[in-house]
């Protein structure tokens, strides 16, 4: 059981970089399990390292040296054209800054991964979309462009356009660091739903409020890991919406 | 399939950035214009240069006395008389490859009718003039060989000679008779209008009366002519008839192998040359401008090409994150490029022979558009269009995507 639960397993994973004469040790030697229907938090400060590290999962960069196996395939082995079909098909990409395409619809910036996506016929191309946009409570802004949307809206058109290809891991990158704590909150809770649905999801973030809603916690330092625990009292983000609820109700009412 | 979702993706992409699409292709659709009316202009100036000459005949043999040489000073042309109207005769009956003869005699004459007089030039010719020169009679009619024979005094006129003395171009003067230098002179025919000459010349200012009329009765010599005008059986011969007469009137000039000609023979060819050498340099003058309006077009495209490629860098991130291959890209690039060049190619050629039609009809400039200019100023425009779009998605494809996403 335990190993087919495993996803993701990285093994002395080391990113240097090197700016003339200075080598910078972004990651040194990290050994990581991630397993299936895992909800872990990257955390850790600026420059910790944690952002390479989870690029580096989602294959849009590339180690110095070290070992990734994703369901015990190896993954560095693979040349660029199959890393990019790996994004498109198993993983999802959620940002700090949201990078949807400006002056693109809802729909269409959902689309995307699709026309990149062979197995995918055109005529279910409008359908997915659709359903992916509902799946996140958007179904009434198919046709709205980015500058329309909210600063939450845009980050959930980010969401259904990870979702749109059923990927098995979803990688965020800082994805309430533009938001404020209510709507913060309700990605939260999509995320839940998500992961309750069994998708894996590595999320970094510096907030360890926002963390405290994964599964686990794992804190970077200096590139490495520091630390590595499952979160002792989970927040429920439908919940905390209540309680916000409720309190701007009572400020309104006195 | 997926070619097709590439040309989606390119047009969404047009679609939704119009003003750098069109802006883009602004500079194609200049460049392209701008070459297609210069060439067309210039070629149009060129060709009604060829055909104004042309118009002349080219056909034609001049024979002028030589120069007088004495005690070592040479005067120009025609300063001595030493061709004889026996000498016409002679090439006429002489050399094959001559069609038409005859001796020109030219002098300045006064006309007067009534009350009006015209100073103007009095040609006396031989019919054959009437072929050589393509002249035809409008009016009346022209001169028979028996009127030369009688030396008959009979004349045509040209049309402005009939306005001068008639007071209107439209005025039938056939059958009056005018008084030139004193002597009564009964037109007969009036002349087709002709124009001026390439150099500006009026080529109707003339009188034409029979040869031995205009000999006989106005020349001070009636051995000597003024001039010999002749036509090549044909064009490609011309030289060969020009070397023919040489010889002959060599010959009947009694000329030792070491004198000079006493004669010039000249061939409209000549001149034709000449003209064709001015309109080369013009036209080379014209293809080197066209060129460089071409090249600062062709910069213009590279640069909002390179441009519009670079600011897109993180687009291209995007595009890559969530599963693009650096091929895709390039694939969608290169769509784009190719549907900026080739529309904007086919609206510049559309405005480069709109503003070569407006030049002519407003500017009355003759314009001749070529297949020619327009291929190379839609190629070159279109492969510059290609390449520097194609350069510098190749680069941001070859990224890794998360530089690429972070790129500023």
């Amino acid at each position: 059981m335990a190993d087919s639960e495993n996803l993701i397993t990285v093994k002395d994973l080391t990113k240097t970089y090197r700016t003339g004469d200075i080598e910078v040790h972004a990651l040194s030697a990290v050994t990581l399990n991630i397993n299936k229907g895992e909800f872990v938090a990257i955390m850790g400060a600026s420059g910790s390292g944690k952002s390479t590290f989870m690029n580096i999962l989602g294959c849009l960069d590339s180690p110095t040296s070290g070992e990734y196996l994703m369901e015990g395939m190896d993954i560095l082995s693979r040349d660029k054209n199959k890393l990019a079909e790996l994004r498109n098909n198993k993983f999802g990409f959620i940002f700090q800054s949201f990078n949807i395409l400006p002056r693109t619809s809802a729909q269409e910036n959902v689309e995307l991964p699709l026309l990149y996506n062979n197995k995918v016929k055109a005529n279910e191309r409008k359908e997915k979309a659709f359903n992916a946009l509902k799946s996140v409570g958007l179904a009434d802004r198919v046709n709205s462009m980015p500058n329309q949307l909210s600063g939450g809206q845009q980050q959930r058109v980010a969401i259904a356009r990870a979702l749109v290809n059923d990927p098995m891991v979803i990688m965020a990158d800082e994805p309430t660091g533009n938001l404020d704590s209510r709507t913060s909150y309700e990605i939260m809770e999509i995320f839940q739903k998500l992961n309750d649905k069994g998708i894996t999801i590595v999320m970094v973030t510096h907030e360890p409020d926002i963390a405290q809603f994964a599964k686990s916690n794992i804190v970077f330092k200096d590139g490495k890991i520091i630390a590595n625990n499952p979160v002792k009292e989970r927040k429920n983000a439908t919940e905390e919406l209540k309680k916000i609820a409720a309190l701007t109700a009572e400020k309104a009412t006195t | 399939m997926r070619i097709l979702n590439l040309f989606k993706v390119a047009y969404r992409s047009l679609n939704r950035n119009k003003l750098r699409s069109f802006l883009t292709m602004l500079g194609i659709i200049i460049g392209v214009a701008s070459v297609i009316a210069m060439l067309a202009i210039g070629e149009g100036s060129n060709q009604n240069i060829k055909a104004s000459i042309a118009s002349l005949g080219t056909n034609t043999i001049m024979i002028y006395p030589g120069a007088n040489f004495q005690g070592g000073v040479r005067a120009g042309a025609s300063s001595i008389q030493t061709i004889k109207l026996e000498d016409a005769e002679a090439i006429a009956t002489r050399c094959d490859l001559v069609s038409h003869v005859s001796p020109v005699d030219q002098k300045r004459v006064q006309a007067i009718y009534g009350s009006e007089n015209w100073g103007t030039s009095c040609l006396g010719v031989k019919n054959d003039y009437f072929t050589i020169r393509s002249l035809t009679i409008e009016k009346g009619s022209g001169f028979t060989t028996s009127d030369d024979r009688a030396a008959a005094k009979v004349c045509v006129v040209g049309i402005t000679v009939v306005l001068n003395l008639f007071g209107d171009e439209n005025a039938d003067p056939v059958g009056q008779i005018i008084r030139i230098n004193s002597i009564p002179v009964k037109i007969i025919g009036v002349l087709s209008k002709m124009g001026q000459n390439t150099f500006g010349q009026d080529q109707d200012d003339i009188i034409i009366a029979p040869f031995s009329t205009v000999q006989k009765r106005m020349m001070s010599s009636t051995t000597y002519v003024n001039s010999i005008l002749a036509s090549g059986i044909s064009e490609d011969q011309i030289n060969d008839a020009v070397d023919e007469i040489s010889s002959l009137l060599r010959e009947k000039h009694k000329l030792a192998p070491s004198d000079d000609n006493d004669f010039t023979v000249r061939t409209q060819s000549d001149i034709s040359n000449i003209f064709g050498t001015i309109s080369k340099v013009m036209t080379i003058l014209l293809a080197s401008i066209a060129s460089i309006s071409l090249l600062v077009g062709g910069i213009g495209i590279m640069n909002i090409m390179l441009v519009s490629v670079t600011e897109r860098t993180r687009e291209i991130g995007i595009r890559m994150a969530i599963g693009a291959k650096g091929r895709d890209v390039l694939i969608q690039f290169m769509i784009e490029s190719i549907v900026i060049s080739f529309v904007g190619g086919l609206i510049g050629i559309a405005l480069g022979i709109t503003v070569s039609e407006l030049v002519a009809k407003f500017g009355g400039w003759p314009v001749v558009i070529t297949l020619s200019s327009v291929l190379l100023s839609f190629l070159f425009s279109a492969v510059v269009g290609l390449f520097f779009g194609w350069y510098p998605a190749r680069k941001a494809a070859a990224l890794n995507p998360i530089d690429a996403l972070r790129y500023e």
